[in-house]
Parts: C-alpha cells; structure tokens; sequence
C-alpha cells in the first residue's frame, strides 16, 4: 500500500493551500499595531454574514435538487446547452450579474413594468431578499451540476431495476435518491455557504445598504478606510474559522459511503413516467431556465451593443485572460488530482476542509498578505498575474475536488482491489484507471476552474500593472471611466470567453471514449 | 542562439535605459488606463524631460495610499498622484512625503497653500439625475422626495466619503438627522463609483452620488445632452485631487520637474476629457466647449485635511447608525 | 505449492483459523455453507485481507507481507474483473503489463488468448457491450495470459446459468492446465466441486479443513458438510 495514489501529493498540495493562506495572514499580522478593536458591532456583521450565507445556500440546493432530479430524468433539445449554461451566472463579474438581475427583478425591471401595466406596485429586491436572490443565482446552477452529477453516479443497472419492478418515483426517491443525496448535500451546502459568507459587493449592492455589512466588507474597511492590519488580519482569521467550522460540520455529518457499481451502460430512466412527473419535471426545468436565462439574456442584449465600442486593448486584456485562466486551469488539475485521490481513500474529509478554507481566504488579504511577502525580494508587480493564477487555482480548487472526490471514491471501491490484484499503481494507475474513470468530472471541474479565472478580478488589482491587465480588470476600468457600453460589451466578451473555456473543458469529459 | 540574442537585446535595453533617468508615479488605476490622462501626460513629459516616465497602477486614491503605507520608506515611487483632501491628512502622517516649491495661478474655488502636495484637478460633487424630471434643490428637499438615489459606501469608495463630508460640512451636528430622513431615499449602497452610475444609467436610481462634471461626459463624447447635476443651494463638497514627491526618491529633481509640469498647460489641458474633472489651473485655451453647460455651485464646502482627519470617523458611525436601522 | 501456516484471521467477532497444503497442479473447491469464511479464506491467501498470524508460502516463498500482485497468484472475483471503460483486449493486456505498454509480440499474445476463450475478433469491444459469458471468458483469458501458478476463483460464473457455468469450469480447467497453475475455487454446488476439482477444503464454524480427495469426503462426509449438503 506503499504507493497509494494521491498518498503524497494529496497531503503535500493541501498543505500549500493552508501555507499560501497562512503566510500571508501572518505577513499581515506581523505589520499590525496591537491592540486591536473588536467590539459588538462586529458581532452584528458576523450575525448577518451568517445568516445570509445560510439562507443562500439552503435555498440555492433546496431549488437545485428538483432542477437536478428533473435534469437526470429528462432527456430533450438543447438540455446539453442548458447544462453548459448552468456554469454561466457563476463566472460572471459581480457587477455584470448584478446589473443582468436587476433588469429583470430590480425596481425599473421587467417584472416590476410589467406589475406596474397592471396598476401594481414594483417589487422590492433590495434587503435579505435581494441578497439571497442575488446567491442563488450563483450558486443554484452549481448546485445544479453537483447534484445532477450526483444522480448521473446512480449505476444504471439500478434504474434498470427500477423499472423492472415499477417502484413508483416515491420509492424510486427512498431507495436511490435519498441515499445520494445525504451523500452529495451537505458538501454542496457548506462550499456554497462558503462562497456567500465572503460575498461583499453582491450583499452590499442588493442588500440595500450598510444593514448588510459582510466580514469581507469589514476587511476591506480595515484595509483601506482605517488602515488597521491587525483588524483586518482578525477578521480575516474569523471568516477562516466560520468556514472551517462549517465544513468540518458538513463533512461530519457525511454519512458512511455504501457504493455500487455498475457497467457504464447508457442511462435510461423507467421511472417518473407518469404525465403529472412530466409537467412537474417541465415546470422545475423551466423555471430554472427563466430565472437563470433572462438575466444572462439581458447582459448578453446590452453587451452586443457595446461590442463595437470596445477599444482594442480589451482584445489584449482577453489573450492575458486566457492565458492566465490556462495556467491556473493546469495549477487547479495539478493540485486537485493528489488531493481528490488521496480524500477519495481516506474515510475522513478533513483535508477537504482545507480547501474550503482556501475558498474563505478573503483575497484581499491574500493579496495583501503576499504583497508584503514578494515587496522586499521583487517587484510584486512581475508577480502579478503568476499570482493571479496561483489564487484562482487556489479558489477554485474546492470546487474541483468537490466535484472529484465523488468519482475518485467510487473509483477506487468499484477498480481499487482490481488494480491491486493486476499490479496497476503509480502513474499506470492514473492512466489506466483514476483518469478515464474521472474524465467527466475532471472536464467540468477544469471547464469551472478555467472560466472562474476568466471572470475573477481577484487579487490582480492590487498588483496591477498598467501594461497588462486581465479581461474583467478592463471591464472595470472601462465601466469606471463612463464607458458603461463598451464595459457592456466587455463583460459579453468575458461571458462568451468564460463559457467557451467551460466548454471545451467540459466537452472534453463529457465525451469520454465509451 | 535565438535564447542569446534574446537577452542580449535585453541587456542593451536595459543598459540604454540606465542612461535615462526613471520616474516613478504611483496613481490610481484609472488615471492610467488608455482612455486616461496617463498615456498623454507620460508622452508630453516624456518630450522635454528626458527621462523615462513610468506610471504604476494601484486601485483607487485609498488603495494607493495603503500600498505606500506597505511599502514605507524603500518605496520605489518617486512621487504619487491621485490622493484627494480627505487622504491628505493621513498622507502626511506617513512621514515618507517631501516638501515642494511648486507656485502656480490655480483657478481653485479655494486658496491653496499646502507646502507638501500639489493640486492638479478638481470637482464637486453631485447627484446626476436626467434632465426629463425636476430634480431637488437640497437634501432637506430630497428627503422629503420619493426619489430614489444610489450612493457609494464611504468605507470603499471615495466619492462615498466625500459625501459623508459633504453632508457633515453642510449640516454639522445636524447630518444625523439629515442621514436619518434620507435614509428612506437610499435605494442601496454600493462598494464603488462604478456600480452605483451603473445602476442609475440602467434605469434603478432616480440620481447617483457623482460629480458636476459627470453630464459633460455624455454630452462632449456620447453627445447625449439628458444627463445633469442637480444643484444643491446648501453648496457642494469638493474633491481636490493632488500629488506629492517622496522624501525617498533618488531623482528629487526630477520629481520637482514633474511636479512643475503637472501645473502647466501641456498636462492641464488633458485633464477635462481624460479625467472629467476641472483642471487645477485653466489652461489658455480654456475648458473643451461642453463644460459651459455644467452647474457652478454658488457655494463651495471643503474641510481642510486636520477637519476631515478628526471628523471622519464619528461621521462614519452617524451614517452606519442612520442606515443601518 | 502452496502452504497456509497455522493461519489466523480475525475480523471483528469472527475468527478463521486455516492449516494446510496443496500440491501442483491440485485442482481444489472450497465448500461451505454462506458466511463461513470461504471468501475471507481466499482474499487472506491473495493478499487481499491481513492476517493476524500465520504465514501464506506459494512455491516455498513466504508471501505473507506481499502486495496481491507480487504473490504469483492470479484471482477472480464474483464481480468487477474488468474495466468497463477499457476494451477486452487492454484488459486482458493488464495481465502481460500493468502500464499496458504492450509490445508488438504481446498484442498478438494477447489476441490468441482472447481467440483460445472463444474471444476472436471482439478485441476491441468493452465490457459493457458484451455478454454476461463474454465478459467471464475474458477474464479468463487474461488469467490464462497472467500465466500465474496460482489461480484463485471467488465464485466469478455465480451470475451466469448452470450451462454456461460448467462450460466456464470446463475452459477454466483447460487455461489452468495451459498454464499449468494450480486452481483453488469456491463453489456452492456440491456438483461443480465434483465435475471440476479432485479436493475439497471445507469451511466451516471458523476452520477451513485441510482438502480431502473429492471421491473421499463424499463417500463419508463429515458431520457439518453432510448437514451444509442436506443429506
């Protein structure tokens, strides 16, 4: 057992992950003057940061199990694009997504005109509510390709089953469903959680005001308005410590795997026939495709009019985007691999609570934080996109092994005793069985990675170099000098780069060679 | 061999550079951006100064001063540009910024006479509104209004601390109660500049906190005259936008040169297109046909640099406590 | 050939205690009722479940600390013996090379040995497409081309019919005898023991039996097999 997949490099890219974090909140801590104020109104932000993170998730999964169970069940035209699409809203700038909602839900939206034809008042987003629409348009299509992936991991010989016997989808649920779901939920719940807890523009913007002031905004308080290291280096270490402490809590209450193989047959479903499961199944599909599509819609509609205004420096900005987002892609596969391998063997999920950490780290502070570090041997200007990849390969790196834990489990149960009895370990282990056996979740968990590059500002505005600025960074820029249409076509462009990554990516696996 | 020649240019590029003299200005992201003032400024210095001018990028006025406060005394910055009044303060008490000689005819609302920066440009700010409604003539006025304004929080964002000041410079003790009845008027709250116009020009906002000048950008490049800033007869707050050589630079004259050109016609007459903001000295040719059309107020309000300094946080507990209920 | 040496396995409250050898080439079923151990018995000789005394020697090497791979045995399961996502060819190939970097001369082993099973001409079809039968003969030949003296089967034809079950102990003792390995299986059919094996180990109440000819212990089952065989 000596050469256990993952067995080294597992432990060797968590660690980086909890160093990266942890170099940099002491590089913050030790420029910090001491004491340092924390009194009951931070207790006030946390209280929010918390509920608000919680409410977004447990919403965003509650919608996305009967999206995802309908997604499973169904098969029709343009469901392979819907299931590409549910990557979209995720990798949108903050305030490109933003804007798309508020054309449809905000107080001069779509839906308010069309109350106000009817002599109705407009609806009111801006509050809790704004906040946790704004998150599950996030984070609900994760959610979404999760779970599904989830139900797709089902064996189809027990569909087969299934509709062998005519349990009826009640049953069907019992059975096989609940199962999985105990088993794919509360992962889902504490990585969206986690994603919410360091939101800031998003729960700001909607949430209407300064009632909704999140840790992440307190960071950046401390940063810039107080200049206060030490604070920001205790709020930052508060977030760490609410996200671990949720993912230690959702990998606790992960109950012990009971697995299943089955022979890579093609998927047919016998169950939920009926014709009420069907227009329920439409609904949900539907539903999620109007709530996720006409915000999308509405940033592609005000973008295609900017396209032509864009200045030629945004085509250099999305060459140094793309490249980032493939370096950071191969530094996402890299690390996540070892990891996935290694947590897919082992019973327990600690290190996975790691990588959520990494998720938690506010990237202003880890901006800052590595700042101080590169400041006294180089220019951190030289660094500043080598850093950019590095963090969102490092943020997006819960999401990958999230996705690949899962497979690399069953993997390992269904091929693990196989491989040992033929001698298959080391590298052959990897390419002939780990790779080929994961190759639908390395695609999607390398197509997220990539396109949460394209569209993550991250830290590269603080290191910003003039000369070479990143894809969204332009956008900023433009929106910040009036440009709003050209900044309109931008955020398209990114839209349309993002979603063409997450393609190819996921194109690549969801077409293993059968 | 390709590998040689490559570091052999490179060398003699960097050998021909070490015979030019380097400039350093560190200033906020957008005054370098292409659509900027920097590309102009850097090319019209760059022709009489002999020297190589390099802007550095640092986020916004804010973020610019907590990379200097980082970086301290081994600073490669030889001067930085972009603070405003309300940084300034804190600025100085760095102790890393060096005194100047710089004496110009500014054309300021205000007399200025700070030994340390130097002014290159200014505005006031405003709520911009479009011109098909009648817009409030202060903001006892607006408060009492159905209106719905988009503001920035001033905790990140500069325009958004300046209209923290802006309302304690009109109202003094009175601000709270001002925040307080203006508090059903805040649509939201927004982290900067950016998203609050964002959603103004989207049709969310009735007015967004921005500036007078705002309208001459619709008007100068999109030629859409239905933008204006309404004006408030209790004044307007200004924003005075300066720079500042650094007591560790290792070309002081350098850094004088510049801070000399930053108040002559060849880097002011960039300013109002580039920046949309009023030069800190009018240039002879005057200000570009568009900004006759702008509001002046009848009454300019500034907190000197120590004022802004001592009142901002109590100032900032008023808004949060008014806002936050 | 083989030797297990005062063998002790624990697994939680259950113990199994085994003692015995076989000969070259002996052809051994191991019988006994459900949950004896008889799959505890053969994971412990292929290194498969850790003892807690006793030693495993397979042609006078002590194989007890080994990895499965490095025990000169070759194993069947009852289920997942292939890799659905491979063709039948590489996975018959991870038999010659776990890397499955066959060379030219390999590939063609690997093609007889597919042909020698009935297999020729599906070299390139995966496990999934194929059927029940097909599957099992593949794995079957890649035991043969494994070329192990050791084979162990854990009841891999249970799933298939009684006809086509005799036919796969009848090519299984046929790839055995090419191959010239020894062959220990499980069965649950008193019949199989007696059509394809000349000993049976029985297992039973925590002690697996050392073998005893075929034609012997039928003749005068002990107690425990007679009540395990209803007679």
């Amino acid at each position: 057992m000596a050469q256990r997949a993952g067995a080294i490099g597992g432990p060797v890219a968590s660690g980086a992950v909890f160093v990266l974090i942890l170099a940099a909140l002491v590089a913050v801590t030790s420029k910090a003057d001491w004491p340092v104020r924390f009194d009951a109104s931070d207790w006030a932000v946390l209280r929010f940061t918390v509920w608000q993170a919680v409410l977004s998730a447990v919403l965003s999964v509650a919608f996305a199990i009967p999206v995802a169970r309908a997604l499973a069940r169904r098969r029709f035209a343009g469901r392979g694009a819907l299931v590409t699409l549910l990557g979209a809203p995720f990798i949108l700038p903050v305030i490109v997504a933003v804007l798309g909602i508020l054309t449809v839900f905000g107080r001069a939206g779509w839906i308010s005109q069309t109350l106000g034809n009817f002599g109705l008042p407009p609806i009111s987003i801006y509050g809790l509510q704004g906040v946790v629409l704004a998150h599950v348009f996030f984070n609900m299509p994760l959610a979404t390709r999760l779970i599904l992936q989830g139900w797709q991991a089902i064996p189809a010989e027990q569909y087969r089953l299934v509709g062998q016997l005519g349990l009826p989808a009640r049953t069907v649920f019992q059975t096989l469903e609940w199962p999985m779901l105990r088993q794919v939920v509360p992962g889902a719940l504490a990585l969206i959680f986690v994603i919410c807890l360091t939101s800031f523009a998003v729960a700001l913007t909607l949430g209407g005001g300064p009632r909704a002031t999140t840790i992440e905004l307190a960071i950046y308080q401390a940063f810039r308005f107080d200049f206060d290291l030490g604070r920001a280096a205790i709020l930052s270490l508060l977030q760490l410590v609410v996200a671990g402490t949720a993912a230690a809590l959702a990998l606790w209450i992960l109950p012990p795997l009971v697995l299943q193989s089955g022979l890579d047959r093609p998927l047919v479903r016998w169950d939920a026939r009926g014709l009420t499961h069907r227009l329920l199944d439409a609904g949900w599909i539907g539903a999620a495709a109007l709530f996720l599509l006409l915000p999308l819609g509405a940033v592609a509609v005000s973008g295609a009019i900017g396209l032509g205004q864009m200045p030629s420096s945004v085509w250099a900005a999305t060459w140094t985007s793309t490249w980032v987002a493939v370096l950071s892609t191969v530094l996402l596969v890299v690390m996540a691999l070892p990891v996935a391998a290694w947590l897919g063997q082992s019973a327990k999920g600690s290190a996975e609570a790691i990588t959520l950490l990494g998720l938690a780290a506010s990237p202003l502070m880890i901006g800052t934080g590595w700042f101080i570090l590169i400041y006294p041997v180089a220019n951190p200007q030289s660094f500043a996109l080598p850093v950019t990849a590095m963090v969102n390969a490092m943020m997006a790196l819960p999401f990958a092994v999230r996705i690949l834990v899962p497979g690399m489990r069953q993997s390992f149960a269904d091929y693990g005793r196989l491989s040992r009895a033929l001698g298959v370990k080391g590298f052959a282990m990897w390419r002939i069985v780990l790779l080929p056996r994961i190759r639908p979740r390395l695609g999607f968990a390398a197509g997220l990675g990539a396109a949460m590059s394209v569209g993550d500002l991250g830290v590269v505005t603080l290191f910003a170099d003039p000369e070479v600025a990143t894809l969204p960074l332009q956008m900023y820029r433009l929106m910040g000098s009036y440009r709003t249409e050209a900044a309109s076509g931008a955020a398209l462009l990114l839209l349309a780069l993002a979603l063409g990554l997450f393609w190819v990516c996921d194109n690549w696996g969801r077409h293993a060679e059968r | 061999m390709k590998y040689l020649m490559t570091t052999a240019a490179v060398l003699c590029a960097s050998a021909a550079w070490a015979e030019t003299p380097v400039l350093k200005v560190y200033t906020y992201d957008s005054f370098v951006s292409d659509w900027g003032p920097g590309p102009a400024v850097e090319a019209a210095f760059e022709e009489t100064c002999g020297c190589d001018l390099q802007f550095v990028g640092a986020g916004d006025g804010a973020a610019l001063l907590a990379r200097l406060k980082l970086e301290g005394a081994r600073s490669e910055a030889d001067v930085v540009l972009g603070l405003d009044t309300n940084l300034i303060a804190a600025a100085k008490e760095t102790g890393l910024f060096a005194t100047h000689s710089v004496t110009a005819d500014y054309t300021l609302p205000v007399t200025w006479a700070d030994d340390t920066f130097v002014p290159f440009d200014w505005g006031y700010f405003a709520f911009v509104h479009n011109t098909d409604m009648t817009p409030p003539a202060n903001f006892r006025a607006l408060a009492d209004s159905d209106l719905q304004i988009a503001i920035q929080d001033p905790r990140s964002s500069t325009p958004g601390l300046g209209l923290l000041m802006w309302v304690k410079a009109a109202y003094g003790d009175e601000a709270p109660a001002i925040w307080a009845d203006l508090s059903d008027n805040v649509l939201t709250v927004t982290k900067g500049w950016s998203e609050s116009y964002g959603l103004f020009l989207e049709g969310e906002a009735d007015m967004v906190l921005s500036y007078t000048t705002s309208p001459a950008y619709h008007l100068i490049a999109e030629e859409d005259a239905s933008k204006a800033a309404a004006p408030f007869d209790e004044g307007h707050y200004m924003q005075i936008e300066v720079a500042g050589k650094l007591a560790s630079t290792q070309v002081p004259d350098l850094a004088d040169q510049f801070l000399a050109f930053m108040v002559t016609d060849g880097f002011q007459s960039i300013i109002p297109t580039t920046n949309w903001m009023y030069p800190a000295v009018t240039p002879a040719g005057g200000l570009p046909e568009g900004f006759e059309t702008l509001i002046t107020p009848e009454k300019s309000l500034l907190l000197s640099p120590e004022e802004s300094a001592s009142v901002r946080d109590a100032a900032l507990d008023e808004w949060l406590n008014a806002l936050a209920r | 050939m083989l030797s297990v040496e005062e063998l002790i396995i624990e697994q939680g409250d259950f113990i199994l205690r085994a003692d015995f050898e076989i000969e070259a080439g002996a052809r051994v079923a191991v019988l006994g009722p459900s949950g004896a151990g008889k799959s505890t018995l053969l994971g412990a000789i292929g290194g498969y479940v850790p003892l807690a005394k006793g030693r495993v020697v397979v042609n006078a090497r002590d194989v007890s600390g080994a990895p499965p791979d490095q025990r000169d045995i070759a194993m069947l399961f009852q289920d997942g013996n292939l890799f659905p996502h491979l063709t039948l060819a590489q996975n018959v190939g991870l038999g010659l090379r776990p890397a499955l970097r066959l060379t030219k001369a390999e590939t063609a082993q690997v093609r007889e040995a597919l042909a020698r099973v009935g297999l020729a001409g599906f070299e390139h079809r995966k496990p999934g497409d194929v059927s029940g039968g097909q599957q099992s003969r593949a794995a079957l030949a890649r035991m043969l081309i494994q070329a192990r003296p050791l084979m162990l089967l854990d009841e891999p034809f249970s799933a298939l019919g009684p006809a086509l079950r005799s036919e796969m102990l009848e090519l299984t003792s046929e790839v055995a005898r090419d191959a010239g390995a020894t062959v220990i299986m499980i069965t649950h059919d008193p019949k199989d023991a007696e059509r394809a094996s000349d000993q049976i180990v029985f297992v039973d109440a925590g002690q697996a039996h050392a073998p005893r000819a075929v034609a012997d212990i039928m003749a005068d089952p002990p107690e425990a097999l007679r009540a395990y065989l209803g007679v």
